[in-house]
């Protein structure tokens, strides 16, 4: 029985996690820490492995050495059978927002969202058929989406509808695959405060691969950039925005880069950071997720 | 709410194992306070429930989470209104979003039934995740709710012959269409793709001799075994050649190697079509200035044209030599005595009819796979439906236009 782990344990432990497929070598020696309820974003140039990285995290692949505990669980220790309860139990502990959605074009949107519900609870349809609708509409689609089949679903539209299902089974962890990738500015805002929210309501830890640098500032308690098969390094934007890694240079010395830091800093003289972001205590009282 | 976050192992209601424990105690070491000290003991999910000692008074308890609330539907409807209502939240161990929902359900409708309803004593965080379903469930009211009801029978019966319709109408046309390609790659040969042809004609033909071979050789031995007993008995043994090869040669080999074809390589054709719809690959190649007819169906039907005939051709030869050796060992008809009536059994007519019926059939299999693959819509579902289309329809095609065949022969005296 080890009861001895800290209150603020970290929620996902990666330590020297190695991957390789053939010889192509995608991690060495990646360590990561996730704590409880923060919003923590995974940068990396496209090919990095990022994507890689989080299937490591869920279940989906197993790396080559290194060892990865999610939730108090050593991944490491499971089965490789699918349906051991073990697994089971604790897949139902995260929600999983696929890169491309990894909706089922057989079923409707709604169906797709009330599926976890109906496979793991016996909740009747009508209740279910509900549950769904809000939790669609909380992502911000709306209610006659839920008829469609997701082929007649836009690419943001989708990204929403997957979010949805992941909330369905109300998740501890949240593991968004570029949440706002395909979507316009006013619903890649939305999905900013959607995420702030849900964090703030259930006290959610959320892992996110982002290239979207106003996420990454507005949202982002920490961040860590992968480059070279290794984590360069971590910490919040601001601390990085300070490194002279090139890897991490490059994020906020392009165009785009430093627009989005303007842009924060203008915020931030504006009003001197009400929310978001700078959070000293969430509703539980808890400990900021902030770094020190 | 946090313990709405409890994990999985405490609403299923078993026993624990130590690691489950282990993570379990990690996990509620800050949310303890929600989880009363004798439900740790005995971990295990206890139901929502719901009271009314006295009509002015409610109790809730339990876990209020997706997996606790189960059934509770009916005991929710039972609650009655009245004046004024009170509502003890402070039994509730857990809430989630489903919890909350059935429970906003709940008060709103016995606010609407006229009863002044007060919470008491919910935990703060329980009271805000309320507040949020509220406010939502508030704003949804107002859309109604899309009524579908199920078509009747003779809707669908409509339904469906328009369906039918339709699709026969498409496929007329696609056939107008692969037509016209066709056509204007004769007219200009170089728009003949060469490379795919060759690439189709050995996917579809030369792989596709070894299951032809076996399937064509094995039914030749059938039908000499079937024949046989009726031959012995009017010791007409010899013209077991003329049953095998006019049997063979006119109707079986090629339609056997026809059916094989529609289910292996019309099938195929279907997936690799549906599937690139899928992926927007063509799109793409529409884009990109290539005519999909050009470049994927063309190709296919002109290798077929070529493959089939020559696949028929080979099941001729196996078909026979199964009945041979069938004819030599049940019907003492050696290899010699059997070829010499064959000679003079089966004319060229026979042989030819036979390889006639081939690019006909080559033609169906190709453009049903095509049609079916291009009509693919949506995703992986859709693909596995038109690809078994595409092969029902095609075998059922092939051997209609065998008994047209059949017809058009038998008036023309072949
Ligand atoms: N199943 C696989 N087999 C072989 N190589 C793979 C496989 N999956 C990923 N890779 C390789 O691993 C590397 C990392 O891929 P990954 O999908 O994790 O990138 P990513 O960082 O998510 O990129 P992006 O930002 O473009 O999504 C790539 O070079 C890719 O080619
Ligand atoms: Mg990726």
């Amino acid at each position: 029985m080890q009861n001895d782990t800290p209150a603020d344990a970290a929620v996902i432990e990666m330590s020297k996690v190695s991957t390789r497929f053939g010889d192509h070598v995608v991690h060495t020696d990646v360590d990561l820490e996730v704590r409880r309820a923060e919003i923590f974003a995974l940068i990396g140039g496209s090919g990095s492995g990022k994507s890689t990285l989080l299937r490591e995290m869920i279940l989906l692949h197993r790396p080559n050495s290194g060892s990865i505990r999610v939730l108090g669980v050593d991944l490491q220790k499971l089965g490789d059978d699918e349906a051991d309860d073990e697994s089971l139990a604790l897949r139902q502990r995260w929600g999983v927002m696929f890169q491309h959605g990894g909706l089922f074009g057989s079923l409707t949107v709604k169906e797709n969202v009330g599926l976890p519900l109906r496979e793991h609870t016996a909740l009747d349809d009508v209740l279910i058929d509900e549950i769904a609708a809000w939790k669609l509409s909380m992502t911000g689609l709306k209610p006659e989406v839920g008829a469609q089949y997701p082929s007649e679903l836009s690419g943001g539209m989708m990204k929403r509808a997957s979010l949805a299902r992941a909330m369905a089974l109300d998740p501890e962890l949240l593991f968004l695959d570029e949440p706002t990738a395909g979507l316009d500015p006013e619903s890649a805002g939305e999905v900013d405060q959607l995420v702030l929210k849900l964090r703030d309501l259930f006290g959610l830890t959320i892992v996110m691969i982002t290239h979207d640098l106003d996420l990454l500032w507005q949202v982002a308690d920490r961040v860590a950039v992968l480059a070279d098969g290794r984590m360069q390094a971590t910490g919040t934007m601001s601390e990085l925005s300070k490194m002279d890694n090139p890897a991490i240079r490059k994020f906020f010395d392009g165009p785009r880069g430093r627009a989005a830091q303007e842009q924060e800093q203008e915020q931030e003289q504006k009003q001197e950071k009400p929310q978001g972001k700078v959070q000293t205590s969430n509703e539980f009282g808890r400990p900021s997720s902030k770094p020190k | 709410m946090e313990a709405a976050c409890l994990p999985e192992v405490m609403r299923k209601g078993r026993t624990l194992t130590v690691k489950e424990f282990c993570a379990l105690a990690y996990i509620l070491d800050e949310r303890i306070h929600l989880v009363s000290s004798s439900s740790m003991n005995t971990i295990a999910l206890i139901p929502a429930a719901i009271n009314q000692p006295t009509p002015e008074e409610l109790a809730l308890s339990g876990s209020w989470t997706a997996r606790g609330i189960g059934t509770i539907g009916a005991r929710l409807d039972a609650v009655s209104a009245s004046a004024s209502l009170i509502v003890d939240g402070a039994r509730i161990e857990s809430l989630d979003t489903a919890g909350a929902w059935v429970l906003q359900k709940l008060l709103r409708r016995l606010r609407g039934e006229g009863s002044h309803v007060e919470m008491r004593d919910l935990p703060p965080e329980f009271s805000k995740l309320l507040d949020v379903v509220e406010q939502q469930a508030a704003d949804q009211t107002d859309t109604p709710p899309l009524a579908s009801a199920a078509p009747s029978k003779l809707e669908s019966l409509g339904r469906n012959a328009v369906a039918a319709y339709e699709q026969a109408m498409a496929l007329l046309s696609f056939v107008g269409e692969c037509a016209l390609a066709f056509a204007g790659c004769i007219a200009h040969p170089a728009r003949f793709r060469w490379r795919p042809i060759l690439f189709n004609i050995r996917s579809a033909g030369w792989d596709a001799l070894p299951i032809v071979g076996l399937l064509s050789f094995l039914l030749g031995i059938v039908v000499a075994y079937q024949g046989a007993d009726q031959l012995r008995q009017y010791g007409a043994n010899i013209f077991v050649a003329d049953l095998v090869g006019l049997s063979m040669l006119r109707e079986f080999a090629p339609l056997i190697t026809a059916i094989i074809i529609a289910g292996r390589s019309g099938s195929a054709y279907a997936a690799q079509i549906g599937t690139m719809s899928v992926t927007e690959e063509i799109d793409a190649m529409r884009t990109l200035g290539i005519a999909p007819l050009d470049m994927l169906v063309l190709p296919k039907i002109i290798a077929l044209l070529i493959a089939l005939p020559l696949l028929t051709v080979f099941a001729d030869v196996l078909g026979v030599l199964g009945g041979m050796i069938m004819a030599r060992a049940q019907l003492a008809v050696s290899f010699g005595e059997f070829l010499d009536r064959f000679v003079k059994a089966v004319s060229i007519t026979a042989y030819l009819i036979g390889i006639c019926k081939a690019p006909v059939f080559a033609v169906i299999i190709a453009v049903i796979g095509c049609f079916q693959g291009f009509r693919t819509k949506g995703g992986a579902d859709s693909v596995g439906r038109q690809t078994t289309r595409s092969v029902v329809q095609a075998t059922f095609l092939v051997i209609v236009a065998d008994a047209l065949f059949s017809v058009a022969f038998s008036a023309l005296d072949l």
